[in-house]
């Protein structure tokens, strides 16, 4: 458990196994992210760590534009989960330009820049 | 500030240098010649500045860089690095300094090398941990998520963006001392490469070079410089977020609080405000600024700037020198916000010179839309 009071490492660790945890204030219960030592919301410093439900939307969305031989246009956005968190991520699976605020969106573990990264999915169904 | 410090300090010299491009100089060249060029304007030698408040995009400990390079030994020193509000930001401190007599003579400097150096923003900061891997393009896909949340929440258009750098566009024709001066067009700005949707190139502020200065001292001895002194009336700051995605709402921004604390300062109303000068770095910034500044109700900010309404001769002068978006932008844009309003004031503007200045609002952004600073400056009839 030692592990769990150092919020960054103990957060790649898990993602590098394949599991997404949020960062969870004991004391007024709300979660919170990007992981850090304390909660932003009441300042309490008990953090428990839950497996992230993974469901969430697409908050706000941008195309940046490359050129194709640099690898072409991708995706940036920012995704709200379920559990009232943002983060910034991509959506993979549908042309950049496709992804579109209030997009419901599923998280999966992937790769971005060479290191596990929670990346999404358009939500099926 | 708060209201006990309403109109003790003026700004008694304003000046910049390296417009545009500044071959074969440095950061810190352009950073002196604007220092030597206000405290020129103000009739002061730099053996007079006991006070220095400086950043740039360089390093991590820039304000002592400034202060070896001019050769001086300043007794009070703010090197406060909240991105381009920093400048605006800086007027607090300079006159709570130099009411406290901490210093007599403050000089705000700033100047930046990147078009020549680079072409691109030149930075010290690092991406955030949590965006980096997403290779967000800093700044621009921070203020394109802003921009597109707000054409989703309040159904503002690419066409009013648009309409944002049209203005700024025909105020900088009119000021010999703009970057970008040729005839701009809403279809223009459309069609223009985008570069991060829905923001085109033309949604986006120049990359220039060039540096400001100010120079302020104590309201009791600013009559006794050669220009008209420009008091600062109120100023006060926010900061609500470092990276985009901490950002609460896309669509508020801290300009909200800053603005409502520097009006309550100064004791005035956007209505009454004659000259509005606004870190313009996208298009989408010019919108937010004026919703959050009270100058129209929130979501309405695309229909206030549409056709020309902020144009010359439109309902309400902004970016009256053509901003950051046509006139210069140097990687941080702030300082020039405070010299245009102040120079509103004098009479000695570049360009468009309005008639009858007394109040002018000139407001920072800092960072990717997280730090706010607005400042309220106004000319002795407003003491």
């Amino acid at each position: 458990m030692q592990d769990a009071k150092r919020p960054d490492q103990f957060f790649q660790r898990a993602l590098a196994e394949g599991e997404i945890l949020l960062p969870k204030c004991d004391d007024c219960g709300a979660y919170h992210f990007f992981p850090r030592v304390l909660c932003p919301h009441c300042h309490g410093s008990a953090i428990s760590w839950k497996k992230a439900s993974g469901k969430g939307r697409v908050h706000t969305t941008t195309v940046v534009r490359r050129k194709p031989e640099r690898g072409g246009d991708y995706n940036v956005c920012v995704v709200e989960l379920d559990e009232g968190v943002r983060m910034m991520s991509r959506v993979e699976g549908i042309a950049p330009g496709e992804v579109a605020i209030d997009m419901p969106v599923t998280a999966f573990v992937g790769e971005a820049e060479g290191v596990p990264a929670v990346l999404f999915k358009p939500s099926e169904g | 500030m708060t209201t006990e410090l309403r109109g003790k300090s003026a700004i008694v010299g304003t000046g910049h240098a390296g417009f545009g491009e500044a071959h074969g100089l440095t950061a810190y060249d352009v950073m002196a010649q604007s220092a030597l060029a206000a405290l020129g304007d103000a009739g002061l030698n730099l053996s007079d500045v006991d006070g220095l408040l400086c950043t740039m995009m360089e390093d991590s400990m820039p304000a002592l860089m400034a202060a070896e390079y001019l050769g001086i030994q300043p007794r009070f020193i703010d090197g406060t690095m909240s991105g381009g509000s920093s400048f605006v930001n800086y007027l607090t401190s300079a006159t709570m300094a130099l009411d406290a007599g901490l210093c007599d003579v403050a000089l705000i400097v700033y100047g930046s090398n990147q078009r020549t150096a680079s072409g691109r923003l030149v930075t010290a900061s690092r991406p955030p941990a949590y965006e980096a891997p997403y290779n967000p393009r800093y700044p621009i896909s921070a203020y394109a998520m802003a921009a597109a949340r707000h054409m989703h929440e309040y159904g503002t258009t690419r066409e009013q963006l648009a309409d944002v750098a049209v203005a700024a566009r025909a105020w900088a024709q009119r000021n010999p001392e703009a970057f970008e001066r040729g005839p701009l067009t809403r279809e223009d700005v459309l069609g223009a490469r985008m570069v991060g949707d829905p923001l085109t190139v033309r949604d986006c502020c120049l990359v220039t070079d060039g540096g400001g200065a100010i120079v302020m001292v104590h309201a009791d001895r600013a009559r006794d410089f050669p220009k008209a002194p420009v008091y600062v009336l109120g100023s006060a700051a926010e900061s609500s977020h470092r990276q985009i995605s901490q950002m609460k709402d896309f669509t508020v921004t801290a300009a909200r609080a800053s603005g409502a604390r520097a009006f309550a300062a100064a004791g005035v109303t956007p209505a009454v405000i004659q000259a509005v000068e606004l870190y313009d770095a996208f298009t989408i910034n010019t919108i937010l600024f004026l919703e959050d500044l009270g100058f129209c109700a929130k979501g309405e900010g695309g229909a206030f700037v549409e056709g020309g309404r902020i144009a010359p001769g439109g309902v309400l002068p902004v970016n009256t020198n053509g901003g950051g978006l046509s006139c210069v932008h140097p990687g941080m844009y702030g300082i020039f916000t405070v010299i245009e309003a102040a120079r509103q004031i004098r009479g000695d503007a570049p360009g468009i010179q309005l008639k009858d200045i007394d109040l002018a609002l000139a407001h920072g952004n800092g960072g990717v839309l997280s730090s706010q600073v607005t400042a309220i400056l106004g000319s002795q009839n407003t003491l």
